[in-house]
């Protein structure tokens, strides 16, 4: 690893290169349920959407590259649409079925999470063992270092740069385009968007669709980018944690973009430690993502204070 | 509606934004039902342009339902809305706005999160998908510095004042450029003032022939000052029309409730000695975000006494009331029932004969999913005879709902019935009777127990309210109906900011300088 000729330095060093690498995958998930959750409903879900996007993803790579003869270099591109429309399927079974009279939106979300995953895993099983061609990245630290350490840290995935442009957009959606004040209208007082003429289940329908959409891509991230292989065990949780980042987040789009490096950051010390050699309470510091998540939501979390920012018609059920 | 509809031409109307006078509506035969209910049976409505018109009725009498089917909310199963002598099918709120229509309803449809200018912006049905925040303001300020009142344009509506936000609610229509303006009880949550304002605005604007009104309202007095003509509904059928001027109030009762009725009078016996039963000592409490609502109030009820509290909602009292039923943790000060600190355990409810009516019943003082049984015996579940030891005794419980179902005339299908399936009217019968049947009440704190109910239950609460002080209760009566508050209390307190701003006894009381606390001048 890079960090052992840089001695301690390699820790911080570590924990940037673990930051740009790993948190776009919350980054698309937390977007997509920042989307889903102005709209007033939750998506649990997410993290079977992930699943299902890194799955997709992976095996449309491979199956371009070996069997349709695509060039190495489109296939992945495909996989990420593939992983995105596989999302958009998963978001329509969520949204069709937690807008049914009297159903819980939580209790879809679970369910969701065990179908996506159980889907996954039974289609992806053939795709474990080859090879899939990988996501290209931008190799930044070269324009200004000749340290390997430093170049290997800074490579970029497009995936990630789109991510981060996809935060501003999403504020800038939600603050000055009609169907971003319509989405936050329906989320936080459904009379008053069904009193201004808005189908209130359509709305919901489209923001769930779109927001398993990035889930989808953040799916594609993972088995395409890094780490970039198809295993069962990829997401590890992260599709659940990017829907307690959002809470964090206070539904701000912009917040979700530094609690999304924040937690992509927290994910790599342990690994950035193990790297200059600190074994022990390995698996500790690997916690350190569900320890903070933990550790927010109680931070946060009042029975004295309504959080601020919360979409008023959040965790109630309609009809 | 269809056959008729489908033979009118959508071009026949001019563009009805462009031409001043507003448009003639007429409402005929619509009959409307949910089920096995008639809501709404052959009712006729004809509303004259630029004339103040006032639909009257008890709850319950198909008010909402007929404008609901005007507005295109609901698809009445049979009659014709005509704008102009035209038939028109309104499928939706969008159809109603294209003739014309607007509504205000009686709850706000202001988003709390959005600020004044991203509601008004939203409320628009031909704006762009792109909104140009710039050009929007300026249009935004220029059109408020014409407008009857003023809302600031940049605060999120959530942290509006009540009146502020029904001013926004009518500012909408206008911004909306609606030539009849239907208005569902809109001066509920508003000061006597500033409702004779909000309305003497309206009147104005209905007197110079730019728009036309069709008002829902429980409040004579508004109708006498500000309406032309009424048209009165009874049990969802048509119980007449005519001119206000040609009608004196006890014809227009009489047309809402079929019978001819004296508003009741209870005397309040004196009570000579008089003890302190419930102290407020420099009392503070945050509402939920935080934010300081009650700054350090200090309050003495004493036996055989109501108090009332006036003020308009958002000052502070529903946190105060809050604190008194044990739904909120105080920041400050001290609560003292009976002499000693009280924290609203059970235990001390229980020994110091503690009864709450909050407002918002369903929400604050019964358990929807359980039944009407088991939120009557919510008090006395735990106490013999209802209990033996851990065991609930059913029997007992259903013997006593049994009986409070008959003396409170709480109409349900049976005591199993969930409370929550029941008209508002019945759950707070509901509440009021598990509250006011207890053999020793101390203490009974009430926040706006008449809300939304109509004449024969507020007279029916007001008695009960009046007999409780009589038998030597204190009685704490938080109100945003100053009426209720007058004729009720023994003292009147106005609170403002989270503080009382007035305080008189009610022999002396000043309706002006009530106003004047009120809005915090």
């Amino acid at each position: 690893m890079a960090a052992e000729t840089l001695g301690w330095w390699g820790v911080p060093l570590g924990i940037l290169a673990g930051t740009l690498r790993g948190s776009a995958p919350f980054l698309f998930v937390s977007l997509g349920e920042c989307l889903t959750e102005k709209s007033g409903k939750i998506n649990l879900g997410l993290e079977g959407t992930l699943l299902m996007g890194a799955m997709s993803a992976y095996a449309i790579s491979y199956l371009g590259s070996e069997k349709w003869g695509m060039t190495p270099a489109a296939s992945p591109w495909l996989g990420v649409l593939v992983a995105g429309i596989a999302g958009m399927a998963m978001g329509f079974i969520h949204a069709w079925l937690s807008q049914q009279p009297k159903v819980n939106d939580i209790a879809v979300g679970i369910a969701m999470i065990i179908f996506g995953s159980g889907v996954a895993f039974f289609l992806g099983k053939p795709f474990i063992q080859p090879q899939a061609p990988q996501l290209p990245s931008i190799e930044l630290g070269q324009l200004f270092s000749g340290l390997p350490a430093l170049q290997s840290a800074l490579k970029i995935s497009p995936l990630f740069l789109i991510g981060l442009a996809l935060a501003p957009l999403m504020n800038w959606f939600f603050n000055s385009t009609r169907p971003g004040l319509f989405v936050r209208a329906v989320g936080d007082s459904p009379d008053a968007a069904l009193a201004m003429g808005v189908s209130i289940k359509k709305v919901r329908m489209l923001c769930i669709i779109a927001g398993s959409f990035l889930a989808g891509i953040g799916g594609a991230y993972l088995s395409l980018v890094y780490p970039g292989s198809w295993t069962e065990r990829i997401s590890s949780g992260q599709g659940l944690m990017a829907v307690a980042l959002v809470i964090f987040a206070r539904w701000n789009p912009i917040q979700c973009l530094w609690a999304s490096l924040f937690f992509g950051g927290a994910q790599s010390i342990g690994p950035a430690l193990q790297a200059v050699g600190i074994d022990q309470g390995y698996y500790l510091f690997n916690a350190a993502p569900y320890f903070l998540t933990l550790l927010i939501m109680i931070l946060t979390c009042s029975p004295k204070k309504t959080l601020s920012g919360a979409p008023g018609a959040l965790g109630t059920i309609s009809g | 509606m269809t056959d008729v509809a489908s033979q009118t031409e959508p071009n026949t109307l001019p563009d009805l934004h462009t031409i001043t006078a507003p448009p003639e509506l007429e409402v005929v035969n619509m009959t409307k039902r949910f089920g096995s209910l008639v809501a709404l049976d052959n009712v006729s409505l004809h509303l004259k342009p630029a004339t103040f018109h006032a639909l009257l009725g008890e709850n319950g009498a198909g008010k909402s339902t007929l404008v609901k089917c005007i507005m295109g909310f609901y698809k009445p199963d049979h009659g014709d809305v005509l704008i102009n002598k035209h038939a028109q099918a309104i499928a939706s709120p969008r159809d109603a706005h294209k003739y014309g229509i607007g509504m205000v309803y009686q709850h706000f449809t202001s988003v709390p999160a959005m600020t004044v200018a991203e509601n008004l912006v939203l409320s628009r049905f031909d704006s762009q998908t792109v909104i140009n925040w710039k050009q929007e303001l300026d249009h935004l300020n220029a059109f408020m510095a014409n407008a009857p009142f003023k809302v600031p344009v940049e605060t999120p509506v959530g942290q509006l004042a009540a009146g502020e936000k029904q001013k926004l609610e009518i500012l909408k229509q206008l911004y909306l450029k609606s030539k009849i303006l239907i208005l569902d009880e809109p001066t509920s949550v508003l000061t006597p003032a500033e409702a004779d304002e909000v309305l003497g605005l309206i009147r104005e604007q209905v007197t110079d022939g730019k728009l036309s009104v069709l008002i829902i309202s429980h409040k004579f007095r508004e109708v006498t000052s500000f309406c032309d003509e009424i048209t009165v509904l009874r049990k969802g059928k048509y119980a007449g029309t005519g001119v206000v001027k040609d009608l004196s109030v006890a014809q227009m009762a009489e047309m809402m409730m079929g019978e001819k009725r004296e508003p009741q009078k209870v005397e309040k016996t004196p009570h000579p000695e008089v003890v302190p039963v419930l102290e407020l000592k420099d009392l503070h409490a945050n509402k939920d975000n935080g934010v300081e609502a009650v700054h350090g109030v200090n309050l003495t009820v004493h036996s055989g006494e109501i108090v009332g509290i006036a003020g308009i909602s958002g000052n502070g009292q529903r946190e105060l009331v809050e604190v008194l039923a044990g739904q909120r943790s105080l920041t400050g000060g001290q609560v003292v029932v009976n002499g000693k600190p009280y924290f609203a355990t059970r235990k001390e409810i229980d020994n110091n004969h503690v009864f709450v009516l909050p407002e918002e019943p369903l929400k604050n003082a019964c358990v929807a999913h359980m039944s009407v049984a088991e939120n009557l015996a919510l008090r006395t579940f735990d106490k013999p005879p209802q209990a033996k030891g851990a065991m609930l005794i059913f029997k007992a419980i259903r013997d006593m709902a049994t009986n409070l179902i008959n003396t409170f005339k709480i109409k349900t299908p049976s005591p199993e019935t969930p409370v929550g399936n029941l008209s508002g009217g019945n759950v707070q019968r509901t509440v009021l009777a598990r509250e006011l049947s207890s053999e020793k009440i101390n203490l009974l704190i009430a926040a706006n127990p008449c809300f939304g109910l109509d004449f024969a239950m507020v007279d029916y609460i007001h008695s009960q309210i009046l007999n409780a002080r009589n038998r030597g209760v204190a009685v704490l009566l938080v109100s945003e109906d100053l009426d209720e508050l007058l004729k009720l209390s023994d003292r009147i307190l106005v609170i403002s900011g989270g503080t009382f701003a007035y305080e008189s006894p009610i022999e002396t009381a000043d309706f002006a300088a009530i106003g004047h606390a009120m809005a915090g001048h």
